[in-house]
């Protein structure tokens, strides 16, 4: 397999271009992180210093997690039955581009911002919490593997909900029903994610290991079942086929 | 170009798609020369467009073979067809959130056009949509967007082009303006297959035209079909009923057969009318007939298509 880097930009950039002139895919761009940072903020500003023993055992930070999880589902889901609705992927089909690039295309489009996005809002977090919380608890909230973790499941998590959300797309008949149902299917990590951060599953650095293994094979995984369902017929004919 | 090029820009030998029961079409074969203007007809669920977007590599044949542009419909060749022709679709399939030039750039970029800019610039002026560059895709008429689709299609310069319906629901100036361009097109050497539901579209512009319905019904020159089809007659319009007409009509050679259509209306099957009616008229007169009007039969090739479309398949 050939993947021509200039039919990706292409793609890449296309995709871009609509999303930022889509009103509610920029609103729930927007929500998502909101909701994500705001309730750990409200928690670490509302602790004293006296509280941030118990914070130690905790991983805050890693409740942001569902960032990443969830902001991909929700762009990711609209990739193909979006344009199967508005009746540009026939044309789009019928360019010289392979089916690997069209899908490296849609998935990098989704990936670069849900990343942007998570990391931004976990950069800014980290600046917050280090100018304006008291400075026990940010020494006990920001501990160096949190921050790994965070930095390293980013990418991961991101990836496997663009392809769990690609794969419901190329089957969907439905913008709605695609965007809902990739949301459903990105929930089990979301809710991984915030167990984890409030103790409920312990973790460890083997713990860690592994899952971030798991979650590797899973993308590729993801990516296997995903080009192979980016067949030209079937994405243009959809559930009909 | 690569090699040894068959003589055929497109050609399909028995070529069939079905969608599980359903038979979208059947049996379908048919050669067409580099340049020609082939017209493909019939009415509505006829499988045109299931063919178009087959010989296009969008579906995969269920049976038969096909080459195109030079190449063999395989999986192997789907790329480079794919390069080599373009399909403007049914609906023009925009991005409606994007403007005119963003839309075809990034068309450009998918096939990798060399002087992007230039060619943008040429396919909008080929369709008289120059000033039109920067508004949303949204924001523009339903035959506008059409007039879009159409130079989203010339920007890979293709050896073949399939035009899906191209003038449905365009005014007859902006039909006009897209009649010149095929023919401009075909000047060129470029090999246009157009689906239309317009007759006088295809026997205008085609060289060639098929019917189908699901399978193939006919396939030939437009004028050639109505020969073939309609026994050629002149019609006699006379002011008062005439005496003896099985004499007079019997006399002229060139006259075949005869019946009274009308009062005072005759029509005449003849081997060549431009040749019989100057003998019909001598005997007219030669009776004393007081002649209304002689007129050469007009079959166009509604008249052709509406006697194929009925025919159970597999009849002709
Ligand atoms: N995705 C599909 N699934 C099942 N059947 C289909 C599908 N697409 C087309 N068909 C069927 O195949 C047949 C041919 O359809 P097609 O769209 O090729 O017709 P057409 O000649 O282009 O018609 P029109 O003039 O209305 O555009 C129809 O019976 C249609 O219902
Ligand atoms: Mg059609």
């Amino acid at each position: 397999m050939t993947v021509n880097p200039r039919l990706v930009r292409a793609v890449v950039d296309k995709e871009l271009r609509e999303f930022r002139r889509n009103r509610s895919m920029v609103v729930g761009m927007a929500i998502i992180p909101l909701i994500f940072s705001v309730q750990p903020l409200v928690t670490v500003f509302a602790l004293s210093s006296s509280a941030s023993g118990p914070l130690r055992h905790e991983h805050v930070l890693l409740y942001m997690l569902g960032i990443p999880a969830l902001v991909p589902s929700l762009v990711a889901s609209y990739s193909v039955v979006g344009e199967r609705e508005q009746g540009t992927l026939e044309p789009l089909l019928t360019t010289p581009i392979r089916r690997e690039e069209l899908l490296l295309g849609k998935a990098l489009a989704t990936f670069i911002p849900a990343a942007i996005v998570a990391y931004a809002v976990f950069a800014l977090f980290l600046a917050c919490v280090g100018l304006f919380a008291q400075p026990s608890v940010a020494s006990a909230l920001i501990r160096p593997s949190d921050v790994i973790a965070q930095l390293v499941f980013t990418p991961l998590l991101a990836g496997w909900s663009i392809w769990v959300a690609i794969v419901i797309s190329t089957r969907a008949n439905d913008i709605r029903v695609a965007q809902q149902l990739s949301t459903l299917a990105s929930l089990p990590s979301v809710a991984l994610a915030i167990l984890i951060a409030l103790n409920v599953i312990d973790v460890s650095l083997l713990t860690g290991v592994v899952a971030a293994a798991v979650l590797l094979a899973l993308n590729r995984i993801g990516w296997r079942v995903a080009s192979a369902l980016f067949d030209r017929e079937r994405l243009i004919l959809g559930t009909k086929a | 170009m690569d090699g040894m090029q068959p003589s055929a820009a497109l050609s399909a030998d028995r070529l069939s798609k079905h969608f599980g029961d359903r038979v979208a079409f059947q049996d379908v074969s048919f050669e067409i020369g580099y340049g020609e203007v082939f017209g493909f007809l019939g009415p509505n669920g006829a499988g045109k467009t299931t063919t178009v977007r087959t010989l296009g590599t969008l579906l995969t044949p269920t049976s038969g073979t096909a080459t195109v542009a030079g190449l063999a419909l395989t999986p192997d060749n789907a790329v480079e067809i794919r390069r080599r022709i373009s399909i403007m679709p049914e609906s023009p399939g925009l991005y409606l959130r994007l403007t005119v030039l963003e839309n075809l750039r990034c068309f450009a970029d998918l096939y990798q056009v060399p002087t992007a800019t230039k060619r943008i610039e040429h396919v909008l002026s080929a369709v008289h949509l120059t000033d039109r560059a920067q508004d949303a895709c949204g924001a523009l008429s339903k035959g506008l967007r059409q007039r879009v689709a159409l130079a989203r299609a010339l920007l890979n310069d293709p050896q073949v082009l399939f035009l899906d319906e191209p003038t449905s629901g365009l005014d007859p100036v902006a039909a006009r303006g897209v009649h010149d361009l095929i023919d401009e097109l075909r000047q060129r050497g470029v090999t246009i297959f157009l689906t239309t539901h317009r007759l006088d579209e295809a026997e205008r512009l085609c060289d060639r035209v098929a019917i189908l319905n699901t399978t193939l019904r006919t396939i030939g020159r437009p004028d050639q079909l109505r020969d073939e089809l309609f026994a050629r007659t002149l019609t006699v319009r006379t002011a008062v009923p005439l005496g003896a007409p099985d004499r007079l009509f019997g006399s002229v050679t060139g006259v075949r057969a005869w019946h009274e259509d009308d009062l005072s209306t005759y029509v005449l099957t003849v081997d060549d009318p431009a040749q019989t009616a100057p003998e019909v008229t001598r005997a007219l007169v030669q009776a004393d007939a007081d002649v209304l009007s002689i007129s050469p039969s007009h079959h166009s090739l509604e008249d052709v298509y509406l006697e194929l479309i009925d025919v159970p398949a597999g009849q002709p």
